[in-house]
């Protein structure tokens, strides 16, 4: 929120520098995200008086002599077509610092340093400036948005600075503020805390008003929706007469970024930034039947809100009516049919409390958001509430732009809080909390000037909260407000004195994902994190099919965009998408792996919590074929301490030859293969790219603890087997039925293949190292008579030959 | 020729047979045709038996002599040879060692599991344990146990991305202390890291980023505490020299909250660019965990007090390793990757 310093002073002394404030409101828990010097780029200009003022013949120039009291008379030559003797206007002297400005003589173009110089041969020392020149505009003083000179009034002392009398020597403080303390989302709120940081007395705005009495015509209010509208407060205003605000009101909106409209919606704007109250103010001669209705829209019902948007509404939404129809968007936006506009002699002025979140469902789910709405959105208090509606009659008053009427109404519901809040809390509660000892004196110090009533009972504070202060809940609430003005800096380090020792550390489960990682890592992959959702056109780059359950996808409601709209079933879309976006950026080869988890619904639309089910991705490019990705499979399987099997398997997104899936004991756990060269093409691959991907859940089953082998007692013994057979007998069916025929085989190990002219055509050959490990005895001898059973299998089984 | 003179022969004919070997091969030839069985010298020694009997003393002596020098001149050419033909070895097999080393190429870890791994090394020797939740939540636990009712403005801090009606994405690791207080009794001491997701998406927010929570719960714990742990992390985390400082902040599920900022390593405090120039960075959030959550736990709050904080993991990495753009971090650029080696 946007606070000017000149506004907060209303309210509280503040006589420290902007800057040390700033400070001050940090380290009470308000961060000054931005502290605008108003007149920053503003300096050495004062007022000056044209004494003389001479026409230059030829040109529309005018030299004159200028009167800048002690600082002197200069001769100045001058564009603007207001300049004439008498008037007094803003005079930057040699070396000031002012706005430079466009063609339109509006538009602010950078800043300039005044230098000694000559126009059409005539000395100028100075200049004299615009309202734009110098940072002023019509709503920060009148006349600031001319495009010839600001005239100054008369009473401005000739040589004095400007920047005070034109409120250049401004700050405004743009403050977050936190979401426990709407009570601070206004001016008022605001100097109400700087006051308790600052140890200052704290002065209310005024909020008096003498309502006429006179037979007026009444107005019926009716709420019947208490739980969206706690509490409404309407007060009849009659013989308005639509103008202009007067400049000290309009500076103030300018200041906070708001235009001036008229004086009455002004008021209204006025309130909010200063009491954090959204107020409204319908045009009663608009609404039928001088009547106000609070309820709930009708499904399907419609409104013209302010800025010419139709909404089409349901009973979620909370509307202000007339005797017919919506006249208001509560709390967002006033209807475009009871507007106010120059003609408007008769005003209902509206001051209440929405429910924060009714007000911020119905700002949503339309798109529609206004101050109004963003400061509902946050919660306003009903002490608020009700000093706001004061508050806009007293302006009215001061205005002098309508007559207050005694006609008002205030209705209060169950949902109303007008009670202040009573608790007891222990002084040492809140210190043991706290880990320190603040006195009890400066707990009750800090607590009243936080306008809390204090009692103190021994260790007992008896406490009436303020009514604003909806936050407060329980001790810690107040142990936070103490140790906010006690200072952080008393809170010193300690370690657990009272805490008992814990086990701490990762889990087994979590160890072995490490270990996964560390393995992986350095066997030159590198990991990779990509996001958990994608795109459904992400599963069409990879072919997949309409039924695929891969398409079960958990959408999200309200995604940021299709990009990311679905919760992603496989990882291969992901790492496709980083092996693209790494070729695209000339990195022409990698290897890269991510362990993260899959999104599985048991049923669609989601209805319960669906499984995350972890999942092992691989990628590589470049430089690598089918084996090398395999490798880095079975190399997984050693971490592991399990075995895969390899088969031929299919996948819309693979090359149908090089594909294989990974069974862990019968059972498939993943897939691994090339690319196919039909995606590789659409997706302007340079390089063949291979994808794997392992269902860690089901690997982790298959997973056994290590086991220390002891030593063989005998010689192992090895025997090289070079075999023939036909082509289409794979290594996987050798290995296995080596493996089958001997029980002393440990490892079978393919060292080298061969098809071509020295074997017939159909036929290829593999050759093997066999290992055998002895168990309980010798078997040197045996090895010979173990080959024959091999040889004989292999001819029985595969009709594979030795070569 | 008399068995003297053959002596002194045999010693000359050595002398003149070694001058011409050059190599270590070539001299175990000559010393075999001396000294081995059917050499020379060997063969001398069988002419004792015809030696008178009153000369045996004295040729026999010679004969010795004769074998002892022999051996003497044979090693100590040897030991020459050797020598020099191990230097010459030496300058034949010399390689150029500036040459590139044959190591395969390394992979890497990515920067998350990296810092998440060191946190977890620092806050598991002060005995947290490490849970993960799941990243799919219930609006019960990633608000509404956290102290966050659904009227509550606090979910306005946090937009969330929503699967079904009550069913979201979770927004904070915050919602894992729920699952833990309600399983486990004090003392509790758990880090909980892992994803989390929040609509937002330029260039300072990713929607998904990846978060780090710790939770004490215990007797008797303190601000004070927090603040104590929180001092050993910066040291451990940023360096020896860093300091932390606590400012007031909100969150719904604790209070006092605190916002935490750690004192800028890179300047030491004196006002970089990295800090800013205000000489702090803002690291983390925390506070004592709110007396209503611990309720909803069934943890008695007049008996156990606690503390949370939450930190971005991305954050940490960020500042730590000095990365000047968050979407680095999701893109799985190799050049990128690569660097973060452990």
């Amino acid at each position: 929120m946007k606070a000017p310093l000149s506004w907060l002073k209303d309210y509280v002394d503040i006589d420290i520098p902007a800057e040390e404030l700033m400070g001050k409101l940090f380290s009470c828990g308000f961060e000054v995200e931005e502290l605008i010097d108003i007149g920053k780029d503003i300096s050495g200009v004062v007022v000056g008086e044209v004494t003389e003022c001479e026409p230059v013949e030829g040109t529309h120039l005018h030299v004159c002599k200028v009167d800048c009291g002690d600082k002197g008379v200069f001769q100045i030559c001058c564009g603007a077509d207001n300049v004439k003797k008498g008037i007094k206007a803003p005079t930057a002297l040699i070396g000031a610092t002012v706005y430079a400005t466009g063609k339109d003589h509006k538009t602010v173009e950078g800043v300039v340093t005044i230098k000694k110089g000559k126009l059409r041969g005539i000395e100028s020392d100075g200049m004299l400036c615009s309202g734009a020149e110098i940072g002023v505009n019509g709503d920060m003083f009148d006349g600031g948005d001319y495009c010839g000179l600001l005239i100054l009034p008369d009473s401005f002392e000739n040589g004095a600075d400007v920047k005070p009398l034109l409120g250049l020597d401004d700050y405004v403080f743009d403050i977050a503020v936190t979401a426990n303390r709407p009570d601070c989302q206004s001016i008022f709120g605001m100097a109400r805390e700087i006051a308790a940081l600052l140890g200052e007395p704290f002065t209310e705005p005024d909020c008096s008003y003498t309502p006429i009495k006179g037979n007026f015509r009444g107005i019926k209010i009716t709420n019947e929706a208490p739980d969206l509208c706690p509490r409404y407060i309407g007060h009849y205003v009659k013989d308005v007469k639509v103008a202009p605000s007067p400049l000290w009101m309009r500076k103030r909106l300018a200041l906070c970024g708001l235009r001036s409209i008229g004086n009455v919606v002004d008021i209204t704007n006025f309130v909010l930034l200063e009491m954090g109250q959204p107020m409204h103010a319908f045009d009663l001669a608009t609404l039928g039947g001088r009547e106000i209705v609070v309820r709930r829209a009708r499904d399907g019902e419609k409104i013209v809100t302010l800025d010419g948007n139709e909404f089409t509404l349901s009973h979620e939404n909370l509307v202000i009516c007339d005797g017919e129809k919506p006249c208001a968007l509560a709390g967002v936006m006033g209807g475009l049919n009871s507007e106010i506009t120059e003609s408007t002699s008769e005003v209902l002025f509206e001051s209440a409390k929405f429910a924060r979140d009714s007000i911020r469902r119905t700002s949503r789910s339309l798109g529609q958001h206004s101050d109004s709405s963003a400061i509902f959105e946050k919660g306003v208090n009903e002490y608020t509430t009700e000093k706001a509606i004061s508050r806009a009659l007293n302006l009215i008053q001061k205005l002098g732009c309508g007559t207050v009427t005694d006609v008002c109404a205030d209705i209060k519901t169950q949902y109303s809080k007008l009670e202040n809040k009573k608790m007891s809390v222990s002084i040492k509660k809140i210190n043991a909390l706290l880990g320190i000892d603040v006195p009890s004196e400066r707990i009750a110090q800090i607590l009243k000037n936080l306008s809390f009533e204090v009692k103190q009972d021994g260790d007992t504070l008896n406490l009436v909260v303020p009514r604003w202060r909806e936050d407060i809940d329980l001790y810690p609430d107040i142990a936070e407000e103490v140790i906010r003005f006690y200072g952080y800096e008393h809170v010193k380090g300690t370690f657990l004195p009272s805490a008992l020792i814990t086990n701490g550390g990762y889990s087994d489960e979590q160890k072995a994902e490490l270990k996964l990682k560390r393995s992986l890592s350095a066997r030159g992959l590198s990991e990779i994190s990509t996001y958990s959702f994608y795109s459904p056109k992400d599963l069409d780059t990879l072919h997949i099919p309409a039924d695929s359950k891969l398409r079960k996808t958990i959408k999200i409601l309200n995604p940021i965009s299709e990009e990311l709209s679905v919760m992603r079933t496989t990882l291969a879309p992901s790492v496709m998408q980083v092996i693209v976006r790494n070729l695209r950026r000339g990195n022409m080869e990698g290897k890269v792996y991510e362990l993260a988890k899959i999104y599985l619904a048991e049923s669609l639309p989601l209805s319960a919590f669906p499984e995350e089910r972890a999942t092992l991705a691989l990628g590589m490019w470049g430089k690598c074929d089918f084996f090398d990705l395999k490798g880095v499979v079975e190399s997984i399987a050693d971490v592991l301490n399990t075995k895969f099997e390899f088969v031929p398997a299919k996948r819309e997104y693979l090359h149908p030859g090089i594909t294989a899936a990974a069974l862990c004991d019968g059972i498939e756990v993943g897939y691994l293969g090339m690319v196919s060269p039909e995606i590789s093409a659409e997706l302007s691959l340079e390089r063949d790219a291979f994808i794997a991907e392992l269902d860690y859940e089901e690997l982790k089953k298959h997973s056994h603890p290590f086991k220390f082998n002891p030593l063989p007692k005998f010689a192992v013994e090895t025997r090289d087997l070079a075999l023939v057979c036909d082509k289409n007998v794979t290594c996987g069916e050798v290995e296995k039925a080596i493996y089958a025929a001997c029980k002393f085989v440990s490892n079978v190990k393919l060292f080298d293949v061969y098809e071509g002219g020295q074997i017939g055509k159909d036929k290829k050959s593999m050759a093997f190292t066999v290992t055998f490990t002895p168990k309980d005895e010798e078997i040197t001898t045996r090895i010979d008579g173990f080959v024959k059973k091999i040889l004989s299998n292999l001819k029985y089984n595969l009709n594979a030959e030795l070569r | 020729m008399d068995i003297e003179s053959n002596i002194r022969l045999t010693d000359e004919d050595v002398d003149k047979a070694l001058k011409d070997v050059t190599s270590s091969k070539q001299l175990q030839e000559v010393k075999m045709s001396f000294l081995g069985k059917t050499g020379r010298v060997s063969e001398l020694m069988k002419h004792m038996r015809e030696v008178a009997a009153e000369k045996k003393r004295e040729i026999g002596q010679l004969l010795n002599d004769l074998r002892a020098r022999t051996e003497e001149k044979f090693n100590a050419l040897n030991d020459k040879l050797k020598k020099k033909e191990l230097e010459e070895r030496y300058a034949a097999e010399t390689v150029d060692i500036t040459m590139p080393g044959r190591k395969s190429e390394s992979g890497s870890f990515h920067p998350n599991t990296l810092i998440r791994d060191e946190l977890v090394s620092i806050f598991s020797g002060m005995g947290f344990e490490v849970f993960e939740g799941p990243e799919i939540e219930n609006e019960y636990y990633n608000f509404t146990a956290l102290n966050t009712p659904a009227d509550h403005p606090a979910r306005d801090m946090q937009d969330t991305f929503y699967l079904a009606p009550g069913l979201l994405l979770r927004t904070q690791t915050s919602a894992g202390q729920i699952r833990v207080m309600e399983s486990k009794k004090p003392p509790i001491k758990i880090l909980s890291p892992g994803k989390v997701y929040r609509s937002d998406d330029d260039a300072t927010h990713s929607p998904m980023f990846s978060q780090m929570e710790g939770l004490v719960v215990d007797k008797g714990i303190t601000l004070c505490d927090l603040k104590g742990m929180l001092d050993e992390f910066a040291k451990r985390v940023f360096g020896e020299s860093v300091k932390t400082r606590l400012r007031p902040s909100y969150f719904p599920f604790t209070e006092p909250s605190v916002e935490v900022d750690v004192s800028c390593f890179e300047c030491g405090g004196k006002g970089c660019r990295l800090c800013k120039g205000t000489g702090w960075i803002e690291v983390l959030g925390a506070g004592m965990v709110n007396r209503r959550v611990l309720e909803g736990c069934g943890i008695d709050p007049d008996v156990y007090s606690g503390f949370a904080f939450g930190m971005g993991i991305e954050r940490i990495a960020m500042l730590k390793y000095g990365i000047n753009n968050m979407k680095l971090l999701f893109e799985g650029d190799v050049r990128f990757l690569k660097q973060f080696k452990d």
